[in-house]
Order: structure tokens, then C-alpha cells, then sequence
């Protein structure tokens, strides 16, 4: 198992160079100008001059092994220099952002926070809710509660974040004033008072994403354990004697996590590309605002950096989901 | 087999049915038997005739809905296996009735180990440490013949072949010492070289730990070697019931005499095709009130379409289900 992690990890370099090439060529190849939004004042030759500085006048064989450059040497050694207090870059040039002028890791390191607490947190209670809700609809299958669930679930996929964060604020925030509508992004965790704070604003954007991850995650896990369920194993472990907690968490569980693993764990590149709707709604200005705000303005640096993130997350969930996998299922085995 | 020995199962009247949209199917009409201390109780009958359903019944493992059990009782060590709580169900099974089932295949949970399933019900039944329960896995496992035992504990069940895993879901029903095992075709999923060594194993075993045993199967051949007696199923009810000499000798079911003909002969003419029964087990869509063979069969009168037969004794230890009398080839009278 060690062994296929490790040659697994080694075949993901190609892979991911394969996927930087196509992301920047792709970038390379669409419309747009990263001086289109400067003032129209500006002489055509300056904005030339501008351009040229910004490194466009180059070849992509050259801007492409520079960005990679940037990304796989210069960008760690800044890293390490900030926690360890070294001086390994050496004031190296960074990737830097053709909208803001900075480094673009700088900004998506603020970001992050407000991504990971919103869309990460409602990754987390929207498993959390679905797993039993999966397993406790298919072990009773048809029963009001499963009816209940499988309702729930249609709402999940069929009403849009738009629709269901914007009832939400009229609900909570207009008519009832429960919820500040606006998430406060400047808000410094201190002390009780700002932790309540905290934990009020996020209510709403994480009830909105969880309740379409528990859609999705309920609906995985009820299939799943009904076809284990109606298994000869399981007859084998009732004839055993073993008590029902028994039978379903421990022997049904267990197989039926095994295709519901790969779901979960495909899910998690998609909290950190933020949910874009959703951060608008509630004025979460996250990673999928700064994306969205970075297409928009041809800040081709930002874009390229922030896609491939989220390419290697996609592969390293991979790789998670199909050790997971092996180690869940004793028939599949790697080496 | 002493006939006065208290029988150590005794099911009266027992009735199964299965709610389905289409309506009710009748698998169990009123089955009663019993099974006394150590003898090997044989029960043959073509697929769908309810011999799996009475058996899975007996400890409440079919499934509910869409099964229910109507009416009946189940009586074992003085209680009544259908009235007693779940707490109590559940110590009766794997503890003192083992089942082995038909598909050795699917019928262990692929992502446990093999001595980890059978450690399961020798930890709850019997309260063995962790330690206690594996070196009697080991034992087990060279009880039913695997080799390599302690090695083989940590494997998983993909690792053994077809026999094998049918010699561990024997391990895990012997495991507590039960007093009754049932035996759910245990040998129809396997090739006959298996099938033989299977039922070597089982009435070695049975010998030397000396339970009682229900063997449910559909050939006749095996039940001919091993049985003490026997019940013949159709239709979700016992047509015939009868020591197993007598059975093969002298059946007077007209079923089981048409099954016994389907026996193919190796001495027999060699151009002779295999016989058959012609038509088909019936759906049983509601209670029966004729006889379910009656269709089937070539000796049925008028009275065979208004009226089930009862079970007339026709000897010692010995009755038949059936309004014609095999031996005066007549109408039984009453």
C-alpha cells in the first residue's frame, strides 16, 4: 500500500504539469486584455510599455516554465523564510497579480480563512447530517422518516443557493432580525462576545451549502447501505446473534462506506474553489469572489494559480479516496 | 433414535406470508414437525416449495416487512421461539442453533476477517476474552479441516475458495456448541468433489459433537445417505413425513414417488431421457384450500379441488398429505 502511494504520488507530477500546461495555454488562447479596464487617457504605446512589464511581450515557452518556476521553487522558499526566518529567496520575483500588484499567494493566504470557516465548515455538517440520515433512511426504508429525508434531498438539489440563501435573509435577517445578513470578513475572533459573533454570521451561508451536501451525501449513503443491507452476509451476522447496532454499523457500515468515501472525498477540492453563489450572497469575499473577480479582470497570474490549487487537490483527493478505498476494502489491494 | 426422547424443536402450525404488492404469498401453511436430540432430520422439496422460509421463520431472520409470521409456535428449551424477546432470539441464535447457508460466496462480510467473524458470536455467546476466542477460532478452523488454521485467521474471505468458505460458515455455527444445526443446502453451491468432502465433514462432526441436525436440500441422493428422517415440502406445506428407509421404499405421497422417479440411474436403459414433473410449483397468492399438487398430479380426484388433505399417518412415524391411498389405489375414506 505504501509502495502504490508513493508510485501514485511520483505518476501525479506528469499529471499535474500535463494540467498547468493546459490551464495556461487555455488562458493563453481566450480573449481578453488584462489593460482593458485601465482609463481610455492612457496613450496605446504606454499601455504597450505596460504590458511589456507585466512580462505579456514574451513567448508563453517562456512565461510558462517561468510561472512554473515561480510556483514550484520561489513560492516555497518564501514560505519557508516567513516560518523559519531563513533567507532562501533572496528577494526572487513572485507570482504577482496583475490587478492588485502583489503576490497572489499573499492574497488567497487572506481569503482562505473566510473560505475554509463558510464552505468548509458546511462540508463538514452537511456529511456529518447525511451519514445518519443515510444509513437511518435505508435501514428504514419507506418509513416516514425516509420520506422525510428523500424530501429534504429533493429540496437540497432542486432549490438553487440563490434562491434558498435569499429566503433565508428575508426570513432570518429582515423579518426576524435573528442574523446580520452580511458576513463581517474584519471580524477578529477575541474574546466570547466576538465568538458568537462569529458563529451567528456563518449560520446562514453554511446552512445554505450543507443543505445541498447532505442532499447529495444522504442520497450516496442510503443507496449504498441498501444494497448492502439486503446482502447474505448480513442474514449470516443476524444468525450470529449479533444485535442490530451491530449488524448495521458494524458490518453493513463498513461496505457501504466504501463507494460513499470517493463522494466525500471528491467533494473537498470543491469547498476550497469556494462556492461562488453563494460567498456572493452573504458578501463572503472568499476564494470563489477573488476567482470570479480575477477572470473578470484578465488577471491571468491570480486565475492560473488559483485553478491549479484546486488541480492538485482534485489529484491528492484522488490518490486519498483510492487509499481509503483499499484500506475500507481488504479485496482491494495495490501492490 | 429413541422414540420417546423429548424432541429438542417442536413447531406446530407455523405460517409464513409474504406481503407483497401483488398481494399476499402464502410461502408456510400450517407446518408442524419436530426434531429430536441428535437425529439428522432430512427436508427435501423442489426450489420455492418453503423448505429455506420455515427454517429462516424458526429464528425470526427473514426479513419484516415483507415477511410475517401468522401463527404458530416454535417451542426450544421450553420457550416459544416466536413469543420471546429479541434479547432472548438473539442468544438462541449462533449460540445453541447454528445455521449454514447456501452460498458460501456471499454469505461472509468481505471486509473482515475470517477469524474475526467467527470470534463475533464466540465473544457474545460464550464471553470469551479476545484471547480465549481466538486460540477456539483456531480449533475450529482444524475442526472443519482448513489447514494452516492459525495463519488462516488473519485472511480474508476472498482468499479462500468456494469449500473453504463453506468449512468457515460451518465453524462459525458450530462455534458455541449448539444444540440444533440448520444446514441450508449447504453443499448446492458447490462442485460435487466439494459437496462430497462437505458431507463427510458435517456427518463426522455430527458424530463426534453430537447435535441435532435439518438438512434442507433438493436431492434426494444426499438425503437417501444421511438422513434419519425425513419431510417432503410443496407448496409451503409437509406433504410427507417419514423415517428414511420407508420414505425410498415405500413413499405414498404421489410428490414424492414422482421426485424418486426423477432420480436419474447410471444401470438403467442408457436412450432413457430423465424424467420430469411436469408443470410448475404453484404461487401460493392465498391460503390453500385444495391441494397444491392437484395440478401436477395423476392420481387427483374431484375431492383434490375443494378440500386440503390432512396429514393421514400411513404407518409408524409415517404420513402423507394426500386423499388417495396409495395402497388400496383408492379414495382414503374420511
Amino acid at each position: 500500500m505504501l509502495i502504490y502511494t508513493f508510485r501514485r504520488l511520483l505518476i501525479s507530477i506528469p499529471t499535474l504539469l500535463f494540467i498547468a500546461f493546459v490551464i495556461f495555454m487555455l488562458l493563453e488562447l481566450a480573449p481578453g486584455d488584462p489593460m482593458a479596464q485601465m482609463p481610455l487617457t492612457i496613450p496605446p504605446e504606454v499601455k504597450e510599455k505596460m504590458r511589456i512589464a507585466l512580462g505579456l511581450g514574451e513567448p508563453w515557452y517562456v512565461r510558462f516554465p517561468l510561472w512554473l518556476k515561480q510556483f514550484f521553487i520561489v513560492e516555497p522558499q518564501y514560505w519557508i523564510d516567513s516560518t523559519f526566518g531563513t533567507n532562501f529567496a533572496d528577494g526572487k520575483q513572485r507570482i504577482i497579480s496583475f490587478q492588485s500588484r502583489s503576490p497572489v499567494f499573499d492574497t488567497i493566504a487572506q481569503r482562505l480563512p473566510q473560505t475554509l470557516w463558510v464552505v468548509g465548515m458546511s462540508y463538514v455538517v452537511g456529511v456529518l447530517i447525511a451519514l445518519p440520515i443515510g444509513i437511518i433512511s435505508a435501514y428504514r426504508q419507506y418509513s416516514v422518516f425516509d420520506q422525510a429525508g428523500t424530501f429534504v434531498s429533493m429540496i437540497g438539489f432542486s432549490v438553487p443557493p440563490f434562491f434558498s440563501g435569499v429566503l433565508l435573509i428575508v426570513i432570518f435577517s429582515v423579518q426576524l432580525g435573528w442574523l446580520p445578513s452580511i458576513y463581517d470578513t474584519t471580524l477578529v475572533v477575541r474574546d466570547w462576545a466576538t465568538f458568537k459573533q462569529q458563529m451567528l454570521q456563518m449560520v446562514m451561508p453554511v446552512m445554505v451549502l450543507a443543505l445541498q451536501t447532505t442532499a447529495t451525501v444522504s442520497r450516496y449513503m442510503r443507496a449504498s447501505m441498501l444494497d448492502n443491507l439486503s446482502q447474505d452476509y448480513v442474514r449470516t451476522a443476524r444468525a450470529k446473534g449479533m444485535t442490530e447496532s451491530v449488524v448495521v454499523l458494524k458490518h453493513v457500515l463498513r461496505n457501504s462506506m466504501i463507494p460513499v468515501v470517493t463522494v466525500i472525498a471528491l467533494g473537498i477540492p470543491a469547498i476550497f474553489g469556494g462556492a461562488i453563489i453563494t460567498e456572493q450572497i452573504f458578501k463572503v469575499n472568499g476564494l470563489g469572489q477573488l476567482l470570479i473577480l480575477a477572470l473578470q479582470g484578465s488577471d491571468i497570474p491570480m486565475v492560473m494559480t488559483i485553478t491549479f490549487l484546486l488541480a492538485v487537490l482534485i489529484v491528492v483527493m484522488n490518490l486519498i479516496a483510492d487509499v481509503l478505498y483499499g484500506i475500507l476494502d481488504p479485496r482491494i489491494r495495490y501492490d | 433414535m429413541p422414540e420417546a426422547a423429548a424432541p429438542v424443536l417442536d413447531v406446530q402450525g407455523l405460517k409464513t406470508v409474504f406481503k407483497t404488492r401483488g398481494g399476499e404469498v402464502h410461502a408456510v401453511n400450517d407446518v408442524s414437525f419436530s426434531l429430536r436430540p441428535g437425529e439428522l432430520l432430512g427436508v427435501v422439496g423442489e426450489s420455492g416449495s418453503g423448505k429455506s422460509v420455515t427454517m429462516m421463520s424458526l429464528l425470526g431472520l427473514l426479513p419484516s416487512p415483507p415477511a410475517e409470521i401468522r401463527h404458530g409456535c416454535v417451542m426450544f428449551d421450553g420457550k416459544d421461539l416466536l413469543q420471546v424477546k429479541p434479547r432472548t432470539l438473539r442468544a438462541v441464535r449462533g449460540g445453541e442453533i447454528g445455521f449454514v447457508f447456501q452460498d458460501p460466496m456471499t454469505s461472509l462480510n468481505p471486509v473482515y476477517t475470517v477469524g474475526m467473524q467467527i470470534m463475533e458470536p464466540l465473544r457474545k455467546h460464550m464471553g470469551l476474552s479476545k484471547r480465549a476466542a481466538a486460540t477456539r477460532a483456531r480449533e475450529l478452523l482444524e475442526l472443519v479441516g482448513i489447514p494452516d488454521a492459525q495463519r488462516r485467521l488473519d485472511d480474508y474471505p476472498h482468499q479462500f475458495s468456494g469449500g473453504m468458505r463453506q468449512r468457515v460458515m460451518i465453524a462459525i455455527a458450530l462455534a458455541c456448541d449448539p444444540k440444533v444445526l440448520i444446514a441450508d443446502e449447504p453443499t448446492t453451491a458447490l462442485d460435487v468433489t466439494i459437496q462430497a468432502q462437505i458431507l463427510d465433514l458435517m456427518l463426522g462432526l455430527r458424530e463426534k459433537l453430537g447435535m441435532a441436525v435439518i438438512w434442507i436440500t433438493h436431492d434426494l441422493g444426499v438425503i437417501a445417505g444421511i438422513a434419519d428422517r425425513v419431510l417432503v415440502m410443496y407448496g409451503g406445506q409437509i406433504v410427507e413425513h417419514a423415517p428414511v428407509g420407508d420414505l425410498f421404499r415405500d413413499p405414498q405421497h404421489p410428490y414424492t414417488r414422482a421426485l424418486l422417479k426423477t432420480i436419474p440411474t447410471i444401470s438403467g436403459e442408457r436412450a432413457k431421457r430423465l424424467t420430469v414433473i411436469e408443470g410448475q410449483p404453484p404461487l401460493m397468492t392465498e391460503a390453500p384450500n385444495a391441494c397444491p399438487f392437484r395440478a401436477r398430479c395423476d392420481v387427483a380426484f374431484d375431492r383434490c379441488a375443494v378440500e386440503n388433505p390432512p396429514r393421514y399417518p400411513v404407518g409408524p412415524g409415517h404420513d402423507a398429505a394426500c386423499f388417495y391411498n396409495a395402497r388400496t389405489k383408492g379414495p382414503r375414506d374420511a
